[in-house]
C-alpha cells in the first residue's frame, strides 16, 4: 500500500507543495495507521459498550425496584447535561487518580491507561442517550404484546430479552443511528487525554511538519468516510430486521 | 390440598376487584368441572375480560379466592409459571409477537420458558399449526396473515404450552363475519377433545351450541346462569331478557 502511493505524494510535495507527509515518509505512515488502530478500536469499543449500557439501562429503568430507577434517572442527568469533553477529563484526571497503580517491576502504570478511560468515559456518555432511545422503544411495544408474553409464562427478563427488546430495537434503529453516528466523532475528544487516535495523531504531524491544511484534509475524508461506512451498515441492519407488518 | 379430577379445576369463591373507584367484579362465583366449555356473556364494562385475566393473575384482585387445580391463585407466593403452565390464554387482539414466524411464534414459549428440546417442540408446533388448518403459513409472519389466521396461530401458541385450561377473551370480536367461523371451528375441536374452556363472547349463536353452561354477567356480578337450552329460553332476570333480545 505505502509503496503503491508514496512515489506519487513524494511527487505531489516536490512539484506542488501539497504535503500530504503521511503517504510518503515511512514514519509518519506508521504513526498514521497506528491512528487508523487506534481509533477503530476506540470506535468499536465505545460503540459495544454504549449500546450495552443502554440496554441494559432501558431494562433497569422499567424495574419494580424504585432506587434502581433513580440511580438510572441520575445517571442519565448527570452524562446528558454535562459535556462529553469535561466527562472525558474528570475521569482520566479525577477517577483516574483515585485508581490503584499496577507494579509493573520498578516503575508503576495506572491500572486503566487513557484509552480504558476514554471508552468508559465515551461509553457511559453515549450510552445515556442510548437509554432513553431504548425506552422509546420499549414504550412503542403495546401493553399487549407483554401480556400475551406474560400469560405464556415468561419472566420479566426473559420477556425483555426475547420479545420486547428486538421489538423495541426496531423501532429504535433510526434513532440509534444518530447517537452512533454523533459518538464516532465525539471520540476525538479523546484528545484531551492523549489517546493517539486519529486526530491527536494528526496534530503531531501537522505540528512536526507545518501542514496544517493538508492534515486537515485528511481528518475530514477520514471522518466522512468512517460515519458513511457505519451509517451505510446500521440501515442494512435496519432492512435486514425489518418484518412485516411491524416498523 | 391435593386436587382430583372430581373437584371443581376452577373454582371463583366471591371475587371483587376494582380499578381504582371504578368496581368491576362486585362478588363473582362460580366453579368450572374439567372438560366443561363455559360462555360468558354481557355488555361492555360488566368485567367479564377482567374476571378472565384474573383466573391466569395477569390482574390480581382485591378479595375473594380463585383455585385453579387446587392452587390459589391469589397467593403472594403463587408460582405464576405453574400457573401459566395449566391455562393457556387467547387475546381479542392475537398479541402473536410480530418478530417470529407463525411457527417460532408457537416454538418459543416451550423452549424460552419451559426449556424443552427444540427438535421436539417444533415436531409439536407443526401438528398444531395444521391443527388449526395453517400447513403452508409455517414460514409466514404474523403481518402477513390475515385476522383469523393470526388468531389460530395465537390458539395453537397457547396449545404448545399444553395447558389443562384455555380462557378465550373475545376472540372473535376483532374478525370479519367470514373468518370468525375459522377460528370457531378451531376452539369447537378443542371443545370435542375435552380441553376445559372458557370463554368470553358475543356470539350467542356459539355459544348455545358449545357451552354446557352460560354465565350472564351485568355490573360487576353474575346475574343469572344455566345450561343454553334453558338459559335461552327462559330467562327470568329482565336484565338478561333486554340484553338478549338486543343481541339475538
Amino acid at each position: 500500500m505505502f509503496d503503491l502511493i508514496s512515489d506519487f505524494f513524494r511527487t505531489l510535495y516536490e512539484e506542488t507543495g501539497w504535503n500530504f507527509v503521511i503517504f510518503y515518509e515511512e514514519y509518519e505512515w506508521s504513526r498514521f495507521v497506528d491512528a487508523i488502530w487506534v481509533s477503530l478500536k476506540l470506535i468499536a469499543a465505545s460503540l459495544i459498550f454504549s449500546v450495552l449500557v443502554g440496554v441494559i439501562g432501558a431494562w433497569a429503568q422499567g424495574s419494580p425496584m424504585r432506587w434502581l430507577r433513580l440511580v438510572m434517572a441520575g445517571y442519565i442527568q448527570f452524562f446528558r447535561n454535562t459535556p462529553p469533553y469535561v466527562q472525558l477529563l474528570f475521569f482520566y484526571f479525577v477517577v483516574g487518580n483515585l485508581t490503584p497503580k499496577v507494579d509493573m517491576g520498578g516503575y508503576y502504570e495506572p491500572l486503566i491507561d487513557s484509552f480504558g478511560w476514554a471508552v468508559i468515559s465515551l461509553s457511559f456518555f453515549a450510552g445515556a442517550f442510548n437509554v432513553e432511545i431504548f425506552r422509546a422503544g420499549i414504550e412503542a411495544v403495546p401493553t399487549a404484546t407483554r401480556e400475551a408474553a406474560e400469560s405464556l409464562g415468561y419472566t420479566r427478563l426473559k420477556a425483555y430479552l426475547y420479545i420486547i427488546l428486538p421489538l423495541a430495537f426496531r423501532v429504535s434503529l433510526p434513532a440509534l443511528n444518530n447517537n452512533l453516528v454523533n459518538l464516532v466523532k465525539t471520540t476525538t475528544q479523546a484528545y484531551a487525554i492523549a489517546v493517539p487516535e486519529m486526530l491527536y495523531t494528526l496534530n503531531q504531524v501537522w505540528s512536526d511538519n507545518v501542514n496544517v491544511e493538508e492534515m486537515m484534509i485528511v481528518l475530514f475524508i477520514y471522518y466522512v468516510g468512517l460515519v458513511a461506512i457505519l451509517v451505510w451498515g446500521m440501515h442494512r441492519w435496519e432492512k435486514a430486521m425489518r418484518v412485516p407488518g411491524y416498523g | 390440598m391435593a386436587w382430583s379430577p372430581d373437584q371443581p379445576i376452577v373454582s371463583i369463591q366471591n371475587v371483587y376487584k376494582s380499578f381504582g373507584p371504578v368496581e368491576v367484579l362486585k362478588g363473582v362465583s362460580f366453579d368450572v368441572m374439567k372438560g366443561e366449555v363455559i360462555c360468558i356473556i354481557g355488555p361492555s364494562g360488566s368485567g367479564k375480560s377482567t374476571l378472565l385475566r384474573c383466573i391466569n393473575a395477569l390482574v390480581p384482585i382485591d378479595r375473594g379466592s380463585i383455585m385453579v387445580e387446587g392452587q390459589e391463585v391469589h397467593d403472594p407466593d403463587l408460582d405464576k409459571l405453574e400457573l401459566r403452565k395449566k391455562v393457556g390464554m387467547v387475546f381479542q387482539q392475537y398479541n402473536l409477537f410480530p418478530h417470529k414466524t407463525a411457527l417460532q411464534n408457537v416454538m418459543m414459549a416451550p423452549i424460552h420458558v419451559l426449556k424443552q428440546d427444540k427438535a421436539e417442540v417444533e415436531a409439536r408446533a407443526r401438528r398444531l399449526i395444521r391443527k388449526v388448518r395453517l400447513e403452508g403459513k409455517e414460514d409466514a409472519y404474523p403481518g402477513e396473515l390475515s385476522g383469523g389466521q393470526q388468531q389460530r396461530v395465537a390458539i395453537a401458541r397457547s396449545l404448545a404450552m399444553n395447558p389443562d385450561i384455555m380462557l378465550f377473551d373475545e376472540v372473535t370480536a376483532a374478525l370479519d363475519p367470514e373468518t370468525v367461523k375459522e377460528v370457531l371451528v378451531t376452539i369447537r375441536e378443542l371443545a370435542e377433545e375435552g380441553m376445559t374452556c372458557l370463554l368470553v363472547t358475543h356470539e350467542m349463536g356459539f355459544a348455545r351450541e358449545i357451552a354446557d353452561h352460560i354465565y350472564f354477567t351485568d355490573g360487576g356480578v353474575i346475574v343469572e346462569h344455566g345450561p343454553p337450552k334453558t338459559f335461552f329460553k327462559e330467562a327470568r332476570d329482565p336484565r338478561t331478557r333486554e340484553f338478549l333480545s338486543q343481541i339475538l
